[in-house]
């Protein structure tokens, strides 16, 4: 397992061990199982309404699970209070306390806890400057941006030393720009002080650039949970392959290990189907080169940045999206004959 | 503008006019009209109106807060809240003087319950009780004032956020800590504002007085209204005005009180 802070050490283990939550006929959660090692920053990520939520405020106490036990640091926590467990928690906005200063917000924990003021103080002011705000301490929540009431949020989440650090879309009310920044920092901030973490997100690009490993759900369960790379490259499901980028669906017939499609042969990732299969291919684990005799036409070519977007339709019906760099873009041109080719790397191919 | 406008045509120009009015007897300028506040009549009145309309914004404040964070935990869309705010809005409207009736209906000499009580020879020894104004008016003016603090509270209970309920919890604190710590001091400013526009309400509520009691004038809105019909003296109109200047400096003084209030205790306020 990857564990990437040096100072994991400070962390603690986590277990949900099968949850369950109904709300009505709905299953929030369903027989869910996720371990947190010490000191790790997972990201749980799915779709609306498949529970995320509701995993992270049944860690937190603020909802309590039908069936399933918790963990924190090896104590079983199943029956604790909210204000027992040693949590810090980040919402997704609005949560500051709305009288009180962002130096007062981030005391209030630390009031609770019973420390003195002077030792209060020195700690506001360290978790201020650790988020950047050591010179709005003394502004209220009303005088400062989304971006920066959330970093308030965290040090105030964080200022209580707690055990587990959990976030629910932190980053969702921010504008892009903003949300990139911050997201960052939390990683670099979650390193620095090994708190281990849970991150809630329904935005994929923002699991896979701070979390150690990502939890993708689905329907109340765990669909998967792999480091990000592991995550794109080696998806355990269908759901996962296309929750996760860009994937085309391409039908081939499976043999073995290996599949073919687009005349041409890929090898096939663990858990896959055979016979006849639909082969869950990435745009960037295709070759598009001009070829009169080929086996596709363009149906269209689009610049995005960094690189291109060829969308092609084969001979056989099926549309499939390729990646090309940028400087290849005006090679191609709509209604004109390609060949496309696997490029070899490994996929999942799903029976039919 | 248009709230200039409005300000300007209903409470500028009809201050304008007590104010002047009140210094003004038979088209010259006096003091007299004043002068005449002085009788014990008219300050008894005075203080037992303010004792009135304190006693039934501070017992209506608190009994419609705890109500108003009641309605506010309903579904939100209930029925049970529709129903409640819209008779709350009908009652703080009409709930005095219909009370009143009701009350008259039930309890005065000739009332249902008065004749049951006497049938089964429990009489109350007299129902003058009723139509004093520190009992009987004092009951029936909470039947308005509680309903209008439910209208006028409803919305901050509703704007406390269930996230800040939740920070304070996963920071280590209770039930107990988030409404002392946070709930209530959020709530304060609406709080005392809605208690002062109680206070006025009552200050000025004349209808509902005047359907309980008929002979004395035990409350300042029922003596201007009287020297307004009294055929005995000339020249008390312009008493009365001066009786309604009085009045403006009690809600102007309770005015005051607010703003001072609400500059210290909310300078963390969106403005
Ligand atoms: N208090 C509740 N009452 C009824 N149903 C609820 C409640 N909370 C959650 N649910 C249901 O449980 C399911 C999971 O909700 P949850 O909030 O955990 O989803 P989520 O993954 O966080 O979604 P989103 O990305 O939209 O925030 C949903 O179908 C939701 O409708
Ligand atoms: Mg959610």
């Amino acid at each position: 397992m990857t564990v990437a802070s040096p100072n994991a050490a400070r962390g603690v283990a986590v277990e949900l061990i099968g949850l369950r939550r109904t709300y009505g006929t709905v299953n929030a959660l369903d027989s869910f199982d996720l371990h947190l090692a010490p000191g790790e920053f997972v990201a749980l990520l799915g779709p609306s309404g498949c529970g995320k939520t509701t995993a992270l405020r049944c860690l937190a106490g603020l909802e309590d699970p039908d069936a399933g036990r918790i963990t924190i640091g090896g104590r079983d926590v199943t029956a604790l209070p909210t204000n027992k467990r040693d949590l810090g928690m980040v919402f997704q906005a609005y949560s500051l306390f709305p009288h009180m200063t962002a130096r007062q917000n981030v005391e209030f924990g630390l009031e609770m806890r019973r420390q003195d003021k002077a030792t209060r103080a020195k700690r506001a002011g360290d978790m201020l400057d650790l988020v950047g705000l050591s010179t709005q301490a003394d502004r209220y929540a009303h005088q400062m941006s989304g971006g920066q009431q959330q970093r308030v949020a965290l040090a105030r989440a964080l200022a209580i030393s707690p055990q587990v650090l959990l976030l629910d879309e932190p980053l969702s009310a921010l504008d892009a720009k903003v949300r990139t920044q911050l997201r960052d920092e939390i990683r670099r901030i979650q390193l620095e002080v090994g708190t281990t973490t849970l991150f809630v997100t329904h935005d994929q690009e923002e699991a896979l650039a701070v979390a150690d490993r990502v939890g993708v759900m689905r329907a109340g369960k765990l669909e998967q949970l792999a480091a990000p790379l592991e995550l794109y490259a080696r998806p355990a499901s269908a759901f996962v392959a296309d929750f996760i980028g860009l994937t085309n669906r391409l039908r081939g017939r499976a043999t073995g290990d290996r599949a073919e499609i687009l005349g041409g042969s890929v090898p096939l990732l663990p858990g896959s189907g055979s016979g006849d299969v639909e082969v869950l291919i990435r745009p960037e684990h295709i070759d598009v080169t001009p070829d009169a005799d080929g086996n596709a036409s363009v149906l269209s070519a689009s610049f995005l940045g960094a690189h291109g977007r060829v969308t092609a339709t084969t001979d056989a019906g099926e549309q499939v999206l390729v990646q090309v760099p940028s400087a290849s873009l005006p090679d191609f041109s709509p209604g004109q004959r390609v060949r496309l080719t696997p490029r070899g790397d490994a996929a999942l191919a799903v029976a039919l | 503008m248009p709230f200039f406008v409005y300000t300007t045509v209903f409470l500028v120009i009809p201050t304008i006019v007590v104010v002047v009015a009140a210094f003004v007897s038979e088209g010259r300028p006096t003091l007299g009209n004043v002068r005449a506040l002085g009788n014990a009549n008219f300050l008894t009145a005075m203080r037992q109106s303010i004792i009135l309309s304190a006693a039934t914004a501070l017992i209506g404040a608190v009994v419609g807060a705890i109500l108003a964070y009641a309605v506010s935990t309903a579904r939100p869309d209930g029925i049970l809240k529709r129903f409640v705010t819209s008779l709350c809005g009908v009652l703080a409207q009409f709930g005095g003087v219909a009370l009143a009736f009701a009350f008259i209906a039930s309890f005065g000499a000739q009332g249902m319950i008065s004749a049951w009580l006497k049938k089964a020879g429990m009489a109350p020894s007299s129902t003058l009780w009723l139509y004093e104004w520190n009992k009987g008016v004092l009951l029936v003016y909470l039947y308005f004032q509680i309903p209008l603090m439910l209208i006028v509270f409803l919305p901050a209970v509703e704007g406390l956020r269930p996230q800040w309920r939740e920070a304070t919890e996963t920071l280590g604190g209770t039930t107990w800590t988030y409404w002392r710590r946070v709930a209530m001091p959020i709530l304060f400013p609406s709080f005392v504002g809605a208690t002062l526009l109680l206070f006025t309400n009552a200050f000025s509520a004349y209808a509902t007085a005047a359907a309980l009691v008929s002979q004395a004038q035990p409350l300042v809105p029922l003596q201007i209204a009287g020297t307004f019909t009294s055929e005995t003296v000339l020249g008390q109109a312009n008493i009365g005005k001066a009786m309604a200047l009085a009045m403006v400096v009690v809600v102007a003084i309770v005015m005051a009180i607010y703003t001072w209030l609400d500059k210290r205790s909310s300078k963390w306020l969106v403005r």
